[in-house]
């Protein structure tokens, strides 16, 4: 019990004293760019009705899920075979050091091109993409980085090759497709933002700019505290996957550095 | 370091001879002529194994020792079917071997490399019982005996690195031993625990040989270890590898740590064999491969 109340004090003290400052540092502003945090606290409940979260969040994050999730997909499936066959990484190593080097939001704009500003299609698009890379990348670094005892394990017992990639390849990658799944998720959130800046349409970004170019600060500085909230909760829920699946690697990992 | 006079020893070279003659009865596995090169292009070519010849009847345990860097590893591997000959060729049951062939299970040294640590201790025995196609009743029933044999029924549900080194080596063991090979192949599988967990290993690699009836090849750098284990010690030379001596270990069947280790005969045997290593590691070698083969 005190562990996990310190814990929470931990997790909760930085915040507080941050939120502190910045509600006695801002108490007295006149400057309407920077609102005291009173107000922006007061604009919240009238800003972020239901109604809105059901029209700007919920999109935003569907999208963010739907791209996150294809990039999930394709990354592993794409990482595993390039990182499986020699062939297929010579091939791809000088293609995939191009598009790695591309910011992802420099895509935006041409995606858009393509897929439309205002639809959904455009924006799954840029986040898929941007995603892709750090999974995709990290996939092939851990195919590749797998211990060879349990490569040539798996080979002396003469598993094919559908259960060296289930129980094998998969699970031995797992650690590495998480370190780049964690990467993809902040891009991303980052992604989800700046695919609705362009063009008038709905979103949590959307919205954000909105509140911005109709001189609604106090409206603004909400739509910012949600999108860090948004992220605050998005890497807990990450981490309670992670904790999940990777309970082996972090076991092992804690034993073998003996904490 | 008392030297015995060679003579006392019977070497096995003349009996390996009619092998060929009687194969795929008494005789499991076969080396003949194996030969390794390392031929890498932009590297320097390595001629690990020379030529051997070698053959193991059903039901025996062989050690092979060697100098460090004998070849020994190679030698496994190439055995194993993960590694491919430069020459000669290894003949497992009457099959010549050119991929991990079936009937054979390899205990690596790294054992806690070896067993997969996203699985169960009984998950671990139990894959490659899966990949031979057995239902979930006999799957059950061969890793429950298989980990009853090592010791390790409590252990079922752990995963492998939440148990000790000589814990982690006897689930590698239960593994292959639960896969029933025709030849166990061990490759330095107790040169990373410790002395006690060692002599206790020694003696369960023992006890499972004669329990089961299965064929092992042990391949060690400790000449106390093959001399204590095996019923014949094959000698390597330094690389390039061939044969040194084929020893016989003519030791009572019924071993145990203390009393066969005292014994005159162990400590006789145990001489022989070390300067055979100490004469190879001064890179003293026969020249030619076997009386029997033509020669190079």
């Amino acid at each position: 019990m005190t562990r996990f109340l310190k814990a929470t004090g931990y997790a909760v003290g930085l915040p507080a004293i941050l939120l502190t400052a910045w509600w006695f540092g801002s108490a007295n502003s006149t400057n309407t760019f920077w609102p005291p945090l009173s107000t922006i606290i007061e604009t919240f409940p009238t800003t972020w009705t239901w109604d809105r979260i059901v029209a700007d969040v919920f999109p935003s994050l569907a999208r963010l899920g739907i791209g996150f999730g294809i990039a999930v997909v394709v990354g592993i499936v794409l990482g595993t075979a390039i990182g499986l066959s020699p062939t297929l990484r010579a091939l791809s190593e000088p293609v995939l050091e191009f598009f790695r080097a591309v910011p992802p939001p420099v895509l935006v704009p041409i995606i858009a091109l393509f897929a439309g500003y205002t639809g959904w299609l455009g924006k799954i698009v840029t986040i898929a993409l941007g995603c892709l890379w750090p999974i995709l990348l990290n996939t092939v670094e851990g195919v590749r980085g797998l211990e060879p005892t349990l490569t040539d394990t798996a080979k002396s017992y003469r598993l094919s090759p559908w259960r060296r990639l289930v129980f094998v390849v998969l699970p031995g990658t797992s650690p590495r497709i998480f370190t780049g799944a964690r990467q993809a998720l902040s891009i991303g959130v980052i992604l989800m933002v700046i695919s609705e800046l362009f063009g008038a349409n709905r979103g949590l970004g959307a919205a954000i700019v909105q509140f911005q170019r109709s001189f609604a600060i106090p409206q603004m500085w909400t739509g910012v505290i949600v999108l860090g909230l948004i992220g605050v909760l998005l890497a807990a829920l990450f981490k309670v996957v992670e904790n999940r699946m990777l309970a082996w690697y972090l076991g092992q990992r804690q034993i073998d550095r003996g904490e | 370091m008392a030297i015995t006079k060679a003579p006392l020893f019977t070497s096995r070279r003349a009996e390996a001879e009619p092998s060929a003659a009687a194969e795929g009865t008494s005789v499991a596995l076969d080396l003949r002529g194996v030969q390794k090169t390392y031929d890498t292009p932009g590297r320097p070519q390595v001629e690990a194994i020379r030529h051997l010849d070698f053959s193991i009847r059903r039901g025996e345990l062989v050690c092979v020792v060697g100098p460090s860097g004998a070849g020994k590893t190679t030698l496994l591997r190439s055995i194993a079917g993960l590694l491919d000959l430069t020459g000669g060729e290894v003949v497992l049951d009457g099959n010549v071997v050119t991929g991990p062939p079936e009937g054979m299970a390899v205990v690596f040294q790294e054992y806690g490399r070896s067993l997969f640590p996203w699985m169960t201790v009984r998950q671990n025995v139990e894959l490659p019982l899966k990949e031979k196609g057995l239902d979930k009743a006999t799957r059950r029933e061969k890793v429950n005996r298989a980990l009853e044999e090592v010791g390790l029924t409590e252990a079922a549900e752990q995963h492998p690195w939440q148990l000790s080194g000589g814990m982690q080596q006897r689930v590698a063991i239960a593994r292959a031993v639960a896969y029933e090979p025709s030849v166990l192949l061990m490759d330095e599988p107790f040169a990373a625990v410790d002395a006690q967990t060692r002599a206790e290993l020694e003696d369960l690699v023992r006890s499972l040989w004669k329990h089961l009836g299965v064929t092992v090849l042990f391949v060690t750098h400790d000449i106390d270890e093959a001399v204590y284990l095996g019923e014949r010690v094959i000698v390597l030379s330094n690389r390039p590898t061939v044969l040194m001596e084929d020893v016989d270990v003519d030791l009572p069947a019924e071993r145990d740590q203390l009393t066969t280790r005292s014994l005159a005969r162990f400590g006789e045997l145990r001489g022989h064999v070390y300067s055979l290593i100490q004469r190879a590691k001064r890179g003293d070698r026969p020249d030619a491969p076997l009386p029997a083969s033509k020669g190079e």
